[in-house]
């Protein structure tokens, strides 16, 4: 029996009677994790985790129905075993498990093996059927380790900063911007964040992830003279527009795993691409997929046909899933636009 | 190797020139000059023979990368570029490696094309282990003789100028020759690049120097405004725009040189100017239009095209093929430099010295003529059956300027419209470099019938990819992901609802295209949002722009 099918409204569990990140309005969601192409408005009721709490409600609305759970305690519904298990994405992503009839299926979300240090650390669940997302699912992608990674960004501003000028760097506001902010050299000099930044940092920190001071432009003492040694980060949809005029001949960055290619790179126009993201790469990819032990393998938004083909050759039963997370029809096909709203949406 | 990876990495990160400038000096500062020697061979557009064929480098590769052949080919098609593709591919390196440019080129590269193809594998590898993923871009790029970073040929001459602290145009003489493809530039030849100026290329009697080139402005004007801001057409020396290679002949020392506009050095491109210019007295320089010349008028620049393409230059194909300088400016007379006296007096001495020389490969550029604008705008009407881009305004009393400027006297260009259709995109295909992954270029039809015609279709005729803003590439492509039909390969075929208006510089018949027709030049003028599909032009609208003599 298949506890998990792909319906309109979104992937749906027929013995359960609820659906896991669906895109249309209904009865009962499964959000794995509060990015908008997940989390959608309109449902009744919604379950997440505990973490996901605050941004869901700060962004579907203080009154949405929802009810939290910790990673690893279960709950039954309709005689399903449901859990929730580190998704490594963002603060609060969670897998969902499921249980029933002696079957055992886990339903990823987004997620990336990485341990960044803001949030859980993704956990292998063994199951018999795993839904993957595959947004990265080409070899090409293969990311660098966070230190080498950080080296790189704290190099780069280090040198921006004894150069004189402000570095901007974008990245998306929920997850990658909390990222760059634990894993950078706060030394260096004073961290500014555009506002749709900081109200994520405050969800952070309130789930008691670390992160340095944060000041945003408007903040008394925030001039001309501290942008010069400043890192300021700022949603994509910032460049470009008149917010960044007050940091005059700035050095600018972008952070994502599109990054990785050279002509998405100079696609975005910025001085620097750093290769970063909240997605598993291809080996991150395959080896979640070994680790959970299963024999069937339902592949969602991103390289579905690459990816359902290559297991399939390692022999698995492997087939896609039509979905409707990530803005874009295929893996290949990074955003060639800066997002148009400053919500943080299809984070890569 | 890193340094020089670093240097593309740098060049390639930045579209600002003067941050490319400023990069390029550095290095050349910084390095070896054994290994300057390769970099300005390789930046200045050199490129040894085919060192690995690509199919077997392509196998080599995806057998490193231990990768079934079409996940290969569909890595291959995101990244849509070949080196690039296998950098990312190929495991990360075990080993390190502190060797420069120069002996990574003349120790590993070059020896590759000896190396038979049994033990190329092993050979490719162990040189694989010992490069960074950014060495790997830059090495590969080197193999697959695709190294393009942005940066001409005039720019690394200015980079060379600047840290040798030389006169451009003299490294741009220096240069001649450099990046000849059986070239192995070494740390001499480098030095010789950057030597403080020596006493004999110093003499002017004798230096191949030309002089900066006088550039023109557009004029967009309706002719009806001409007399009001030009005054009478008498006061301007008029002349076709010619459609072929701007160029200063300079004859000097019992030598003569060929400089484009670029101020980069094409001797060798046209051996009969050089020839030519054996007619010519000491001390002369000629500012004109190189063109190829056929049966009494010239020829399309696609002509001239197909000379610049080729390395060498077979008897044969200077026979099919021959240019002419059309002259129409005389700097230097007799030694001295002329560009401070008006452009009438320059005229007169310059039609009297063609006159003495009287050689079939120099010829004057007519002076038009016309009592009112309205009578030269009619003139202008034959400039397409001519095969001029239009005609050339010239101050009766301007000096010849320095570059794009009016502080001594203005050049005016006033350039015909361009041929333009509405056509319908029916095929996308993904681009490369900064378009890869992006559906950037096009092919487009016209209608095979009137509107209204019964059961009418599209004919494709034209492929363009260039005219749209980023912004807009961004919106078609988006678009053309929603109403993909088909995917063959890179191509999708799609639902037709994008209309464009389409430029060309040249129309014929061809019996080569499915369509019948054949443009020249095409390229998006603009994205006609307003018009439906049904209203594109049709393969009629087409065939009433073809030139009257063409059948």
């Amino acid at each position: 029996m298949n506890l998990v099918v792909a319906r309109p409204e979104g992937l749906y569990c027929p013995p359960g009677d609820f659906y896991i990140d669906p895109w249309r309005p209904v009865e009962r969601a499964v959000i794995t994790h509060a990015h908008s192409d997940h989390a959608r408005r309109g449902h009744r009721h919604y379950l997440a985790h505990t973490d996901s709490a605050g941004t869901l409600r700060a962004r579907l609305g203080a009154d949405i129905d929802l009810q939290t759970l910790p990673y690893g305690e279960a709950i039954v519904h309709h005689g399903v075993r449901l859990s929730l298990h580190p998704a490594g994405h963002v603060l609060g992503s969670a897998q969902v498990r499921l249980e029933h009839g002696g079957h055992v299926w886990v339903a990823s979300g987004d997620y990336k093996l990485q341990d960044d240090g803001t949030c859980a650390p993704f956990e292998a669940v063994r199951c018999d059927t795993f839904i993957t997302e595959s947004t990265f699912g080409l070899p090409i992608y293969r990311w660098p380790a966070q230190q080498v990674l950080f080296a790189d960004i704290d190099g780069w501003w280090r040198a921006n900063a004894q150069a004189g000028r402000a570095s901007v760097l974008f990245c998306y506001a929920f997850g990658k911007a909390q990222r760059i902010l634990h894993g950078v050299d706060a030394g260096i000099g004073p961290i500014v964040v555009h506002g749709a930044v900081e109200p994520l940092n405050a969800v952070y920190r309130a789930a008691g992830v670390r992160l340095p001071p944060t000041r945003r432009v408007t903040d008394e003492g925030v001039d001309a003279a501290l942008l010069r040694t400043a890192l300021v980060l700022a949603p994509p949809s910032a460049q470009g527009t008149p917010w960044m005029r007050r940091f005059g001949a700035y050095a600018d960055a972008f952070a994502s795993g599109w990054m990785q290619l050279r002509g998405t790179r100079r696609r975005r126009g910025v001085d620097r691409g750093f290769v970063m993201s909240d997605h598993a790469d291809w080996p991150g990819l395959l080896q979640a997929i070994g680790a959970t032990g299963a024999e069937r393998v339902f592949v969602t938004h991103g390289s579905v046909a690459v990816l359902v083909r290559w297991l399939t050759e390692q022999g698995l039963q492997a087939q896609g899933f039509q979905t409707e997370y990530g803005e874009e029809d295929e893996a290949d096909a990074p955003p060639s636009q800066p997002a148009a709203a400053a919500a943080p949406a299809d984070p890569a | 190797m890193k340094d020089f990876a670093a240097l593309y990495r740098a060049l390639d990160a930045t579209t600002s020139s003067l941050a490319k400038q400023a990069a390029l000096q550095q290095y050349l500062r910084q390095a070896a000059p054994a290994d300057a020697a390769w970099a300005v061979y390789f930046l200045a557009g050199g490129k040894p023979r085919q060192l690995v064929p690509t199919r077997l480098l392509r196998q080599i590769a995806r057998e490193a990368a231990g990768l079934p052949e079409w996940l290969f080919d569909e890595s291959y098609e995101a990244v849509g570029d070949l080196a690039e593709t296998i950098s990312l591919l190929l495991p990360a390196p075990d080993e390190a490696h502190d060797l420069g440019l120069a002996p990574w080129v003349e120790q590993h590269l070059l020896p590759l094309r000896q190396v038979p193809a049994e033990t190329l594998p092993a050979v490719l590898r162990a040189q694989w282990r010992q490069l960074a993923v950014d060495e790997r871009l830059v090495y590969f790029k080197l193999i697959t003789g695709s190294f393009r970073v942005g940066v001409s040929r005039l720019q690394v001459t200015q980079a060379l100028a600047t840290v040798a602290a030389v006169d451009p145009k003299r490294i741009a003489q220096r240069l001649m020759g450099y990046t000849h493809i059986a070239g192995r530039p070494a740390a001499a030849d480098y030095g010789r690049l950057v030597a403080p100026e020596s006493e004999s290329e110093r003499d002017q009697q004798t230096s191949g120097q030309p002089y900066p080139f006088f550039l023109a402005h557009p004029l967009n004007l309706p002719v009806a405004e001409f007399e009001a801001a030009l005054g009478p057409p008498q006061r301007w020396l008029v002349e076709w725009k010619w459609d072929g290679i701007r160029a200063q002949l300079v004859r000097r020392g019992g030598q003569a040189w060929v400089w484009s506009r670029g101020e980069e050095l094409v001797t060798d491109r046209f051996p009969e100017v050089q020839e030519m210019a054996a007619a010519l007295p000491e001390g002369t320089v000629l500012d004109g239009e190189i063109v190829v010349w056929r049966d009494e008028r010239v020829q399309p620049f696609a002509e001239l095209q197909k000379r610049i393409g080729r390395k060498t230059l077979g008897p044969k194909l200077l026979r099919e093929l021959p240019v002419v300088l059309l002259a129409y400016d005389l700097l230097e007379e007799g030694g001295r430099d002329l560009r401070a006296l008006p452009q009438a007096e320059r005229r007169a001495r310059l039609d009297a010295l063609l006159a003495a020389a009287r050689h079939p490969a120099l010829i004057a550029s007519p002076v038009l003529q016309g009592e009112h604008w309205a009578a030269l705008a009619t003139l202008r009407e034959q400039a397409r059956a001519r095969g001029v881009e239009g005609m050339m305004l010239k101050a009766q009393d301007a000096q010849y300027g320095v570059g794009r400027t009016k502080d001594v006297g203005t050049w005016w260009k006033w350039k015909i419209d361009p041929l333009s259709v509405d056509a319908v995109l029916v095929y996308a295909q993904r681009g490369h470099g900064r378009r890869a992954s992006l559906y950037s270029d096009y092919t487009f039809a016209v209608w095979d019938g009137p509107q209204g015609a019964a059961e009418r279709r599209l004919v494709p005729f034209a492929k363009a990819y260039s005219g749209l803003t980023d912004a807009e590439m961004a919106r078609v492509d988006a678009i053309i992901r929603k109403t993909t039909v088909e995917s063959f390969g890179p191509v999708r075929s799609v639902t037709p609802t994008l209309v464009f208006e389409l430029g060309f510089e040249g129309i014929a018949r061809s019996t080569r295209h499915k369509s019948g027709i054949a443009v020249r030049f095409p390229r998006m003028l603009r994205w006609r949002e307003d018009k439906p599909v049904a209203e594109a032009d049709s393969l009629q609208t087409l065939a009433a722009l073809l030139p009257r003599t063409d059948p």
